[in-house]
Order: structure tokens, then C-alpha cells, then sequence
């Protein structure tokens, strides 16, 4: 049913400008009876009336069959009739206040979602479980402190809470067997091994007890254990499951396309995997670079900013390479591709990104460290516990049974909530501030981080010129001409002027600049050459001439973020040291870090060239945090220790970053790293504890001194003093 | 005694209701949108009028 909206007819009675004549049938997913179906990125809308506007409007398109709006997410699903077109959705919802971008719904997210269902599932079965044995051992609890309690009465209570427990424990625990299965089987032993042997053996012993008419089972320990065992890995899930949807959004944003003209001259709005070396693309003012290529037409400037970090803009002409992935500021181009997209320089930077994820999968989590502790450490004091107990003369059977209480009593829950519970508190107290954690392994990395790497452009700087000190009469002057120009340069000094009329009849000389032609005579706003000024070979500038020939020279640099100032004072203070690694010139770089007070900085670096740099940095025994937002810092970013992108960064950044934090506040860098340490705080008090009980419990379950009361209380207690302290951290506590 | 033989079962069975209550919201995507769910109650349809 898509296939008809393909190939618009040349007809089309819609005439657009050029970001609504994008092809989006792409973007539609063929569903049931002859319907389609467009998911939409909605933003803007968060109450009730939004979602009656939107949908109602969306009701009244024609061409719409239904609307619905997810609110929580964002995401707007639009089924369409066959004669139904995207683009006036998108032209709706416009109108109405709340752009849409289309993005494709991957299937990631479906198979994540299908494991979160089954980890909802499997808790809500622990604690039905874990509350309805209880309900039969309260019973049998006081049979053991002298109430009356017949060995009829207490076995047929056994009885209901194995009925009850241990379904339900089967059916919650697979999450921990599957799981335990898969480490075994490739040789390794993970948590989920103890926790497997332990409720395994547990109910094996209990029903033993239970047929035997003994005293001691422990069904309703086994599911209560799996119950809050689960809590610790659905908050872990929660917590991956946000950061993914996110860095998705924003991958879905950023759907990349192509205008490929055709032999005709027509043009066709494509997705960048179909562009193959030699088709002829359009590139506009303000556009991407989509692939390598070289210039047939026009002439532009070029801002590499993104691939090198340089602010300065390069000129191009006919004949000229450029690069993917640089933006076009000026003029309109026609380039004849030399690369597909997989080819093309931003592949290149790709492969360097892989060979750094690899390095980094090698680091141990926290959590892992302590398992490796935990699993022999537990399972020798269990064997010791069973022969130590049959060599003292004490029954097989109940040898067994005090080997089956260490395992289930020296409690895994504490350690498996010791770490989720953490760091579930510290994203969220991070996400509060606008920094997004994506796993919990980055925040463990960010507490050890002891050196700083910055990025210059984008990062410290706004990566966008900003005016130098000018006379305001001089600026009024320029301004009408600026407000008309989409130059970066152009539209910085229109900024700095404010409000205010434009010049009428402004035309844009491409790659030049621009003019108007008044009563008196000629306005030109623009490049030295063009505005007939002497030329100084500095680029970040811009010359006026009014109508009276009278000439204005406006001077640009990208500004530092006021925050930025600050920052390695205050990473100082927490004990980090900071460098600047910069692809930019060394005057602009220089004037930077001057400003900042970092004494070490480097300029003219290659993405190859930063990698090199953090090797060097981690020779020198540094565990490095490298903070970056462009193409030229993908690499160096998944090379670091640690990274940490703004949230205007590339999306190829953010998904090489541990964090993304606010582009605006650099200042929540530091902020970041003191909630990781606070974290790391917290887990490290959560182990210190959970081995403190351990110590404790451990020798009085191998002495038989504890009972199914006493391990019940126990383990939820110390699962309880676990959580608790970790929820300290969401209360800013903890420095 | 004999009491907990009907209290027992009775019981189990609320609670598997409340479980099979909350296994049918899982598989009818009731999680899906919270917020706009809570929000959704809010919007006057004119078309709505008391039965």
C-alpha cells in the first residue's frame, strides 16, 4: 500500500519549499486493510488539551484515518488512507504549534520491551508469591517461639506454602536459571550461579523437610529472595531502558537524506544509504554535506567545525573536495559524489569508534568485582559447613538443611540491590539536572576519572561566532542588510543588533555576501573582496560598505560558554587536572584555554591525533574524561575512560558518550562527577555492609543457629538498609 | 482450625485475581503512556453525555 505513495506524480498539486518536499514515504510502515501507518517525534505537547488539539486536528485532515498520541514518550502514531500524505500531517501539526519529525520505529526497541514485560511478569509472580507463603509460615513461625502448633497442623501449613512458593518461585527464578545456564555453559560464573544453586537447593531441601514432617522449610524464603532480587534487576532495566529511548529519539531524529538530482534536473529527496559515487547531489545553505564529494557548481563556504574542530569557514569553488558531515553556509552547491555514505570520511571515524568500545568492554563493574568475591567465598563456607556438620556427628538430612541456610541466608540481595538501587538513585538525581546517564558502568568510570580532556568547539566554546566589541551605531547600520542573510557570520551580527527592519530588495551573492540597492546607492555586507576593503587574510570577519562608500569592519569569535570559565577551578578543587585537545587553529585554541586557566592544551589535532593524546595522557597513569561533541572526537570519545557529550552533539557522540549533559551548563560536568563519586560512596557502604551481615549471619547459619524466621528477617532487613542508603543520594545527600 | 481450609483457598484466589488482573494490563499495553493516560480523562468530548 506504501508503494503508491513512493513515487509522488509529477503532478502533485503540493508545492513546497525544499524541507517540506522531503519524500517521507520511507517513513510509513504498510499495516492492516489497505492502511498506513507514520510514527511522528512530537514536541511541545504535555497535557490534556495538547492531546484533544493534535488529534483532533489530525482527525479533521483528510487522508487521516486515526491519531493517537503517546504522551509519555512523545511519539504520535498516524494511520493514513492510501490517498493520505505525510507531509500535510506534518504541515498540520506545524500550524497548530507542535513540530514532528518521522523517525523510524527500530526493532530494538520492541525485543527490549518484550524483556522488560517478562521481568514485570516474573516480579509480579515473586511477590504474589512472596506474600501468600508467608501467609502459611507466619503459622509455622510461631509454632517455634511456644505457640501451640500440632506437627499435623505445621505440616499441612508446609504444605500450602510449598503449593504457593514454589510455583512461584520456578516461574521467577528462570530469569536467574537462563541466565545461570548460559554463564555456565561458556565457562564463567556470574550471580546469578549462587542464586540459582541456592533457591534450587533450597526448595529440594524444603520438600524433603516438608515429606520428612521435619520443622525447618524455607519456601517462602526461597520466592522472597527472588522477589527482591528482581526489584534490584527491574530498576537496572528501567534505568537502560530510559538512557536507550532516548539516545533512539535522537538517532531517529536525525534521519540522514539526500537531494539527488536526476538526469532531468529534477531533484529527489533520498536516504543517504541509496546515494552511490557519481550522482549529482544539491547541497543548500545551512545543509550537511551528505557524502565525500567534489564541488560541479556554486560557490560556498564550508564550516568543518564538526569534523575538525577548526571555527574558521573554508571557501569552495568548482573543483573543490569536501568532506561529509561539513555544513554548508552560504551558497547553493551541486556535487558529484566520490563515495557512498559507508565509504565516506565519517565511516573512517566509525572504525577508529569500534576499536575503542573494544578496549573499553574489558572494564570490570563494580557489582562483577564483588560476585567474583562473593561466589566462592559462599559456596566453600556451604560445602565446609555440610562436611564440617556430618564429621560432628550431626544427621545428613540436617547437615544438608544447615548447608541449604548458609546459601539462602548470607543473601545475595543485598549485593544485588547494592548496586542498581545506587545507581538507579544517582540517574535519576542526574536526570533531574538534565544530564542523562546511559549505563551504569559510565558513572562507576566517572567517579575514578582523575583528568579532565576537553574539546574546544561546541564544549567550552558555543561553536557559533559571536560579535567583538563594535559601536552600536555601527551595528545599527549593517544590521537591516544582516537580518537578511542566513551567514552564520551574518546572522551573529543581526543578534547583537536586536529587532529591527530589513533591507528591502537584499540579495544574496553566494559565498560573498549580500546587497541592497537604496535611493543613494549600493549596501554591501560581506567578504573584504567583495565589499571592496583591503584584504587581511582573517576570515572570522565581516566588512560593510554603506551607500556612501563609507567601509565597517565587524569582528567574530566563538565566545566561551559562561560557565566554562569556572570549570577548572572547580575541577581542581575535586582533584582532576584538565587539558584542552583541539582540532582548531592554535591562536583561537590558545585564547581559550588562557580564559579557562588550563596550561595544558594542544591544537591542530586530527581525530587520529586526539586518540594519540589520551594514550599518552593514559600512559601517564591518568584515568581520563574526555568531554567532546564533534565527528573529529567520536573516536577519542570511545577511547577514554569515561565520556561526556552536550546534548547538541552529534548523535554519533552521544552514543560513543557514558553521559550527555545540557550543552549550555558545562558547569554539570563537575555536578556529574559528584554524584558519580556519591555513588560510588553509597555502593561501597551498601558492600561494606551487606559483608558486615554476612559475617555475622554466615557463621550463625553454618552453626544452626538460624531458623526460617530468622532468615526471612534477615534478608529483607538487609535488603531494606541497602535500598534506603541508596536513596539517600536522591536527596543531594552524600557529599 | 477447620476454618483455614475455606479462608486459605479463599484468599489464594483473591490474590490470583489481583495476578491475573495485573497480568492482563501487561499484555494490553496499559504501561505504555501513564502520563497521557491520566491526562486523557481530562479531555471534553461533546459528543459525551451522561447515560
Amino acid at each position: 500500500m506504501a508503494l503508491t505513495h513512493r513515487d509522488p506524480p509529477a503532478s502533485d498539486p503540493i508545492s513546497d519549499d525544499a524541507a517540506d518536499g522531503a519524500d517521507l514515504s520511507a517513513y510509513l510502515t504498510p499495516g492492516a486493510s489497505g492502511l498506513s501507518r507514520l510514527d511522528l517525534l512530537v514536541s511541545g505537547a504535555h497535557c490534556a488539551a495538547c492531546i484533544s488539539r493534535i488529534e483532533g486536528e489530525l482527525a479533521d485532515t483528510p487522508g487521516v484515518a486515526s491519531a493517537r498520541l503517546n504522551l509519555s514518550t512523545g511519539r504520535l502514531a498516524v494511520s493514513l488512507h492510501p490517498d493520505g500524505d505525510p507531509r500535510r500531517v506534518l504541515r498540520v501539526l506545524e500550524r497548530i504549534g507542535y513540530p514532528a519529525s518521522p523517525y523510524d520505529p527500530g526493532s530494538v526497541r520492541e525485543a527490549q520491551d518484550r524483556e522488560g514485560r517478562e521481568l514485570a511478569m516474573a516480579l509480579a509472580v515473586a511477590g504474589f508469591g512472596a506474600g501468600n507463603a508467608m501467609i502459611f509460615s507466619v503459622p509455622v513461625w510461631a509454632g517455634l517461639f511456644g505457640q501451640e502448633l500440632g506437627p499435623a497442623t505445621r505440616t499441612f501449613m508446609q504444605w500450602a506454602s510449598a503449593g504457593v512458593g514454589a510455583p512461584c518461585a520456578v516461574f521467577a527464578g528462570m530469569v536467574f536459571f537462563r541466565s545461570a545456564w548460559k554463564a555456565l555453559r561458556a565457562g564463567r560464573a556470574n550471580m546469578d550461579v549462587p542464586i540459582s544453586i541456592g533457591v534450587i537447593l533450597t526448595l529440594l531441601v524444603s520438600f524433603q523437610e516438608t515429606l520428612l514432617m521435619g520443622r525447618d522449610t524455607y519456601f517462602d524464603a526461597a520466592v522472597t529472595l527472588l522477589f527482591l532480587l528482581l526489584i534490584g534487576r527491574w530498576m537496572d532495566h528501567a534505568l537502560r531502558r530510559r538512557a536507550r529511548s532516548a539516545a533512539a529519539d535522537l538517532l531517529a531524529l536525525q534521519a540522514p537524506s539526500a537531494s539527488i538530482l536526476g538526469e532531468d534536473g529534477a531533484e529527489r529527496r533520498s536516504p543517504l544509504r541509496l546515494v552511490r559515487p557519481g550522482n549529482r547531489l544539491r547541497v543548500r545553505p545551512g545543509e550537511r554535506i551528505p557524502v565525500d564529494g567534489v564541488v560541479e557548481t556554486g560557490e560556498s563556504e564550508i564550516d568543518y567545525a564538526i569534523l575538525t574542530g577548526e571555527t574558521t569557514p573554508q571557501a569552495v569553488h568548482p573543483g573543490v573536495a569536501c568532506r561529509a558531515g561539513a555544513l554548508n553556509l552560504s551558497g547553493l552547491l551541486t556535487l558529484k559524489a566520490e563515495a557512498a555514505s559507508e565509504d565516506s570520511t565519517l565511516a573512517r571515524i566509525a572504525r577508529l569508534v569500534e576499536s575503542g568500545a573494544q578496549s573499553r568492554s574489558t572494564y570490570v563493574q563494580l557489582a562483577d568485582k564483588a560476585a567474583a568475591l562473593y561466589v566462592p567465598v559462599v559456596h566453600t563456607a556451604a560445602a565446609l559447613t555440610f562436611l564440617v556438620a556430618w564429621m560432628l556427628g550431626i544427621p545428613a538430612r540436617e547437615a544438608v538443611l544447615r548447608a541449604a541456610t548458609v546459601l539462602i541466608v548470607t543473601c545475595p540481595c543485598a549485593l544485588g540491590l547494592a548496586v542498581p538501587a545506587v545507581q538507579v538513585a544517582a540517574a535519576s538525581r542526574l536526570f533531574r539536572r538534565g544530564v542523562l546517564v546511559k549505563s551504569g558502568a559510565g558513572l562507576e568510570r566517572l567517579a575514578e576519572a582523575d583528568h579532565v580532556a576537553f574539546d574546544k568547539t561546541g564544549v567550552l566554546t558555543e561553536g557559533r561566532p559571536r560579535l567583538l566589541n563594535a559601536d552600536p551605531a555601527d551595528i545599527a547600520r549593517a544590521a537591516p542588510l544582516a537580518r537578511a542573510s542566513s551567514h552564520p557570520l551574518a546572522r551573529a551580527l543581526a543578534e547583537a543588533a536586536g529587532e529591527g527592519p530589513v533591507a528591502p530588495g537584499a540579495l544574496e551573492v553566494a559565498g560573498q555576501g549580500i546587497e541592497a540597492r537604496t535611493g543613494t546607492g549600493l549596501m554591501r555586507l560581506g567578504r573584504a573582496a567583495f565589499v571592496g576593503a583591503p584584504l587581511s587574510g582573517n576570515q572570522t570577519e565581516l566588512w560593510f560598505r554603506d551607500a556612501d562608500g563609507a567601509l565597517f569592519r565587524f569582528s567574530f569569535a566563538d565566545a566561551l560558554r559562561p560557565e566554562a570559565v569556572g570549570l577548572a577551578g572547580a575541577l581542581a578543587r575535586r582533584g582532576l587536572s584538565a587539558s584542552i585537545l583541539s582540532g582548531d587553529v592554535e591562536a583561537a585554541t590558545l585564547r581559550v584555554a588562557g580564559r579557562m586557566g588550563i596550561p595544558d592544551w594542544r591544537s591542530g589535532l586530527t581525530p587520529q591525533g586526539k586518540v594519540e593524546a589520551l594514550e599518552g595522557l593514559k600512559g601517564a597513569g591518568h584515568r581520563v574524561l574526555m568531554v567532546g561533541d564533534g565527528l573529529n572526537d567520536v573516536a577519542a570519545l570511545s577511547h577514554a575512560h569515561v565520556a561526556m557529550a552536550p546534548g547538541t552533539a552529534l548523535d554519533a557522540s552521544q552514543s560513543a558518550a557514558d553521559l550527555v549533559y545540557p550543552a549550555d551548563h558545562p558547569g554539570r560536568i563537575a555536578e556529574a562527577i559528584d554524584t558519580a563519586r556519591a555513588a560510588r560512596r553509597r555502593a561501597m557502604e551498601n558492600f561494606a555492609f551487606a559483608a558486615l551481615y554476612n559475617l555475622v549471619a554466615g557463621p550463625a547459619a553454618m552453626m544452626g543457629l538460624v531458623n526460617p524466621f530468622v532468615a526471612a528477617l534477615a534478608m529483607s532487613g538487609s535488603s531494606l538498609v541497602v535500598t534506603l542508603n541508596a536513596l539517600r543520594l536522591l536527596n543531594g545527600g552524600g557529599r | 482450625m477447620s476454618i483455614v481450609v475455606i479462608l486459605a483457598p479463599f484468599s489464594l484466589a483473591l490474590a490470583l485475581i489481583g495476578l491475573a488482573g495485573f497480568w492482563w494490563t501487561l499484555r494490553h499495553d496499559q504501561y505504555e503512556d501513564p502520563q497521557g493516560d491520566a491526562s486523557r480523562i481530562l479531555i471534553e468530548d461533546p459528543e459525551d453525555r451522561p447515560l
